[in-house]
C-alpha cells in the first residue's frame, strides 16, 4: 500500500488534501494530531529524516483562514521518498505540539521557527531563541515586522 | 647624514664619511617603526576571510609591508581587522575586543559589511562598524581584492607615519 493510501486510510480525519506533485506526496494535517501522524510516519512508514521545520506567514491572504503554516519536510532514506506535510496554525492559537521526541533534529529548528515567526511549540525541551538575542523584541521574519526596524544592543537605533 | 656645525674657530674638522648616524624627529621615527611593524587582530566573521586569507599567504604577501604577524589576543596587537558581517548580537563583543587593545590602535573595515552593512539592509546587521567604533580606514568591495586591501594597508602605513606620536584616541568619546 502506497503512502498515500495508508494515511488517507488510517488519518482520514486528520491527514487533508493529499496530492501527488513532482513525484512528492503533500498534504495537511490537523495541528492537533500533528505528533501522533509524525510518529507514525516514522517508526511505521520510515521517514527517518526530517529535512526540514520551518514557517510561512500567509498575512493578507484572502484565501487563508489561519496566518501561519508549519511545513513539515520528512525524508525516507530506504525508499528514497519525500513528504510534506503542513500545519494550520492560527495567529491567536499561535501553538503547535513540539515533534522534537519523534525526530531530535526538530530541536533547533522548532527553536528558529519560535525565533523568527513567535510560534510557541508545546513539549519542547527547551524553547528560547536561537538566532536572536533575548532582548530583541518581536518575530523577525512575521510578515508585520517592520524591515527597517532595528533594535541592536549597542550604538545607534535606526 | 649628520651635520656638524661649526663650533668656534678652533673647531676640528670632521670626515662627514666616517660618520655611522643620523638624525630624525621623534615623530618621524616612532611613525617609521610603528608602521612596518603591524600586529594584525583578524576579526573575521564571514566571507571576506577568505579574502583576507589570500592578502596574508606568500602569493601577496603581507610581510613585506611588515604585517605579517596576526595576533589572537587584542592585548598584544595594534590593528584591529574586522573582517566581515558584524550583526547586532556580535556588537558587544566587537566593542569590548576594540576596549581591550592597547593605545596605539587603528581599525581597518574590511569589506563593504563592515563599512556600511552593504546589503544586508535589514534587522540583524550592524549598518557600518563606525556606528560602534572608530574605523581608520575603509577597504571597499564585496570582497575587496587582495590588491585592494594591499592598496588599504599602505594608506594606513602612511595614516601612522603621519600621525607620529600623537595618540590614537579620537577626541570625543565614541558612541556606545
Amino acid at each position: 500500500m502506497s503512502i498515500s493510501a495508508t494515511l488517507s486510510t488510517k488519518f482520514s480525519q486528520e491527514v487533508t488534501d493529499l496530492k501527488e506533485a513532482n513525484g512528492q506526496l503533500w498534504g495537511y494535517v490537523d495541528k492537533r494530531a500533528v505528533k501522533k501522524v509524525c510518529a507514525y510516519l516514522k517508526n511505521d512508514c520510515g521517514f527517518n529524516i526530517l529535512m526540514d521545520l520551518t514557517c510561512v506567514d500567509y498575512l493578507h491572504w484572502e484565501e487563508k483562514a489561519d496566518r501561519f503554516e508549519i511545513v513539515y519536510n520528512l525524508y525516507s532514506m530506504k525508499a528514497n521518498e519525500r513528504i510534506f506535510l503542513r500545519a494550520r496554525v492560527s495567529e491567536d492559537d499561535a501553538v503547535i505540539d513540539s515533534v522534537d521526541s519523534v525526530w531530535p533534529a526538530a530541536n533547533w529548528l522548532e527553536r528558529e521557527v519560535w525565533d523568527m515567526f513567535g510560534i510557541r511549540f508545546t513539549g519542547h525541551p527547551g524553547l528560547k531563541r536561537i538566532l536572536m538575542y533575548e532582548e530583541f523584541q518581536g518575530h523577525a521574519l512575521r510578515k508585520d515586522y517592520n524591515y527597517s526596524k532595528r533594535q541592536p544592543l549597542i550604538g545607534p537605533k535606526n | 647624514m649628520g651635520q656638524i656645525a661649526a663650533a668656534g674657530p678652533q673647531a676640528p674638522s670632521v670626515n662627514l664619511d666616517k660618520l655611522d648616524f643620523m638624525t630624525t624627529t621623534l615623530d618621524a621615527a616612532i611613525g617609521w617603526s610603528r608602521k612596518f611593524s603591524i600586529f594584525q587582530y583578524p576579526f573575521i566573521t564571514a566571507c571576506c576571510g577568505m579574502e583576507y586569507m589570500a592578502t596574508a599567504c606568500s602569493h601577496y604577501d603581507v610581510d613585506r609591508f611588515g604585517a605579517g604577524f596576526p595576533r589572537f589576543s587584542p592585548r598584544q596587537a595594534d590593528v584591529l581587522f574586522v573582517v566581515g558581517t558584524i550583526s547586532h548580537k556580535m556588537a558587544p563583543i566587537l566593542k569590548q575586543v576594540y576596549d581591550q587593545m592597547c593605545d596605539p590602535k587603528w581599525v581597518v573595515a574590511f569589506g563593504v559589511c563592515t563599512c556600511t552593512g552593504g546589503f544586508y539592509d535589514n534587522y540583524a546587521t550592524v549598518q557600518g562598524i563606525d556606528t560602534i567604533i572608530p574605523v581608520d580606514i575603509y577597504i571597499p568591495g564585496c570582497p575587496p581584492r587582495p590588491e585592494n586591501v594591499l592598496d588599504g594597508l599602505m594608506k594606513l602605513q602612511e595614516k601612522i607615519q603621519k600621525q607620529g606620536l600623537r595618540s590614537t584616541q579620537p577626541s570625543a568619546e565614541t558612541p556606545a
